[in-house]
């Protein structure tokens, strides 16, 4: 795994549908600034930027990454960008960790921002091309045909989307940073709303928002202020068009949880993670992740989430934050999912903090459920 | 015989109408307003009052003789929509009447702003005054007010030749000719439809065509309400179909049967365009339609979702 490395500073965007006050570049600054601030540093006190958005097509920016440099005080520096779709987010602060890991920089600027509001996600998820035939209608009508699959492997009852969709708003109430806050968010609620691509509710998707978040990671000699250890890093893909892919619970996703497992020592994921932030934009993805990354067997993730083990004041609580069900500036979806667990295990989670949250796992994944990134943060050192 | 009532239009206008003597205070802003600048006076207590007024309305003394420039810009306090304007008003389309706070000012003033849709207007809106060609020293020296920019449309447009390629060129080939061609992997043992040239899997070439049923099996599917250019109409299911011979499942619209109707297992066989008006083009299969056939058992379907 290399040098240790922490996470000595974390700053987010207040998320909402259109952030009108600001370009682009003001953005990620607001996200910058704050993660800097955490950390009691400043922008000389960083070596290398690293910046992850989802493609360009979101924005029409071509390379948004070169304009941004000055907004990020990475001139003269080295900057790079990470394109891994949805799961961009998470493959940045990866990458950015394998810097300081490698012994390459000392103190790494990791940001990530997506501004959804210039364009329309669907839109931009949905170019056809001629000759092709995809059917395919954004990420919803992507992701559908393989929650209605797992529903009727599993046999889950079909309220269970509905639960983690309340429980990520209800989440969200606490936190200051997130989209949807919806008061009074209920069941009834939920099932009011019109199905958008059966199974899928309107309330069991996750809104469009425009958003940045930072982090700062530092070698174990350049640590200020309250460190997040981090334990484990893993990413994995595979072929979206292998014959035989399992797409309800894809080995990729295994393959990655079973790497970052081993390199922090988890036996157990549910006994031993005290908190997870894990990429869920459509509310079965929970069970479906569950099941995947082994806190649950295969066709009993649902039971979890149905006894209120990830809720909040559960044994597991899965996206304290509200999650991506609740804030989703693409882009950052995933480094928000890795800040938060870093945030767990510091202790400055604010309102939606873990009582005594020591190993915290961030999840994202992308594309056709073939990108994954995963990390393992703790208070203590590896 | 009732009388029909008598009525007749009375036009009461003093000819040229009635002078205004401003005195010097409203004097001073509507010179500087001619000038193409906005001024407010001072109160004894400190205050900007924009527009002007001759006496402080807390105290009732008069204002001091100091003028304060102000603005040109503004903040939207509050507005009230116009939807059909009068002959009189300041515009002729669509407007709102707003109360604006200019830039230094701690009072507001009444004008128009061009907003365009009612949407676009709220509290803390920035607006900026658009001035007349010409000015003669009068409130309307002002035409209206206008957002500020905080937005600009950047059209990008990117236009590409695409070309199938071969193994594409083939299975369309296939298509028009109410065939489904798919290659067969030497190493996985796999067949992929559409036909490709490569394994994605493990990489190998492809060489082996196979040809296969246009019928299948739907392993899962969505229901779309949302519109598609695509589809005919809301809603419409997108469903992964196991074609009988296929191994990898492709995604088509599935016709002829009401949405809720649709099952996982569900035997459907593709609906073909008249051969005379087929082309190289997936629009050849217009969807997959059921056979009526019992349903497969989709926990037995190799290659799954």
């Amino acid at each position: 795994m290399g040098n240790r490395c922490a996470v000595i500073g974390v700053g987010q965007t207040r998320y909402q549908t259109k952030r009108r006050d600001v370009s682009i570049a003001g953005l990620v600054r607001e996200a910058a600034l704050r993660a800097l601030e955490d950390a009691g540093l400043t922008f000389a006190d960083i070596d290398a930027v690293v910046i992850g958005k989802a493609p360009d097509l979101f924005e029409g920016v071509m390379m948004p990454e070169a304009y941004l440099a000055d907004a990020l005080g990475a001139a003269g520096k080295p900057m790079m960008r990470v394109h891994t779709a949805g799961s961009v987010g998470g493959s940045t602060a990866l990458v950015g960790a394998s810097l300081v890991q490698g012994g390459v920089h000392g103190r790494v600027l990791v940001v990530a921002f997506e501004k959804q509001s210039e364009s329309n996600a669907t839109w931009a998820l949905s170019t056809h091309l001629p000759f092709s035939a995809s059917l395919v209608v954004g990420a919803g009508g992507y992701f559908a045909p393989h929650i209605r699959e797992y529903m009727r492997r599993s046999g889950a009852p079909d309220h269970i989307g509905t639960l983690v969709a309340v429980k990520d708003r209800q989440n969200a109430l606490r936190n200051p940073y997130a989209h949807l806050r919806i008061p009074g968010i209920s069941r009834e609620m939920v099932e009011a709303t019109p199905m958008l691509w059966e199974p899928i509710r309107y309330l069991e998707t996750c809104p469009s928002s425009d958003g940045a978040c930072a982090i700062v990671l530092a070698a174990e000699d350049k640590v200020t202020g309250t460190p997040a250890w981090v334990h484990g890093t893993a990413m994995r893909s595979e072929p979206i068009f292998r014959a035989g892919r399992d797409t309800v619970s894809p080995q990729a996703g295994k393959d990655c949880a079973a790497d970052v497992y081993r390199q922090a020592g988890i036996a157990d994921p549910r006994r031993d993670i005290d908190v997870a932030e894990v990429y869920v934009p459509f509310s079965w993805y929970e069970p479906m992740w569950l099941e995947n990354l082994g806190f649950a067997a295969e066709g009993e993730g649902w039971k979890l989430t149905e006894a209120g083990c990830t809720a909040l004041d559960g044994d597991i609580p899965w996206n304290a934050s509200g999650g991506v069900l609740s804030s989703n500036p693409i882009g950052a979806s995933g480094l928000i999912r890795f800040a938060e667990a870093a945030l767990q295990v510091r202790g400055m989670a604010g309102e939606h903090q873990v009582d005594g949250a020591r190993l915290a796992l961030g999840h994202a994944y992308g594309g056709g459920a073939q990108f994954f990134a995963m990390w393992i943060v703790g208070s203590r050192k590896p | 015989m009732p009388s029909e009532d008598l009525a007749a239009t009375h036009v009461l206008e003093f000819p040229g109408g009635y002078t205004r003597t401003t005195g010097p205070v409203i004097g001073r802003f509507l010179t500087e307003l001619r000038d193409r600048r906005l001024v407010g006076v001072r109160t004894a207590g400190g205050r900007v009052l924009v527009p002007p007024l001759e006496y402080d309305p807390d105290t009732g003394e008069p204002v001091t003789d100091e003028y304060v420039e102000v603005g040109p810009a503004g903040t939207v306090e509050s507005w009230a929509w116009v939807s059909s304007p009068r002959p009189g008003h300041p515009l002729d389309r669509p407007f709102a009447w707003a109360l604006i706070r200019l830039d230094g000012a701690d009072t507001a003033l009444v004008h128009a702003v061009d907003a365009g849709d009612p949407k676009a207007v709220q509290p803390g809106m920035r607006v900026r005054p658009r001035w007349r060609a010409e000015t003669s020293g009068h409130i309307t020296d002002i035409a209206c007010f206008q957002p500020e920019v905080t937005r600009i449309v950047a059209p990008v447009r990117a236009e590409y030749r695409v070309t199938p390629g071969k193994a594409l060129t083939r299975f369309l080939e296939g298509v028009r000719d109410g065939v489904f061609l798919g290659g067969r992997c030497p190493r996985c043992v796999k067949v992929y439809v559409p036909y490709r040239i490569s394994c994605p899997s493990c990489g190998t070439l492809i060489d082996e065509e196979v040809q296969v049923a246009d019928t299948g099996t739907i392993t899962t599917f969505a229901i779309n309400n949302l519109p598609d250019p695509r589809a005919p109409q809301v809603p419409f299911v997108s469903a992964y179909i196991l074609l009988d011979g296929a191994d990898t499942p492709m995604i088509a619209l599935v016709g002829d049967v009401p949405a809720q109707e649709v099952r996982q297992g569900m035997r459907v066989r593709a609906v073909w365009a008249p051969p005379e008006e087929r082309t190289l083009s997936m629009d050849n299969v217009r969807w997959f339609a059921p056979t009526g056939e019992p349903d497969a058992d989709p926990s037995e379907l190799e290659g799954g979702a």
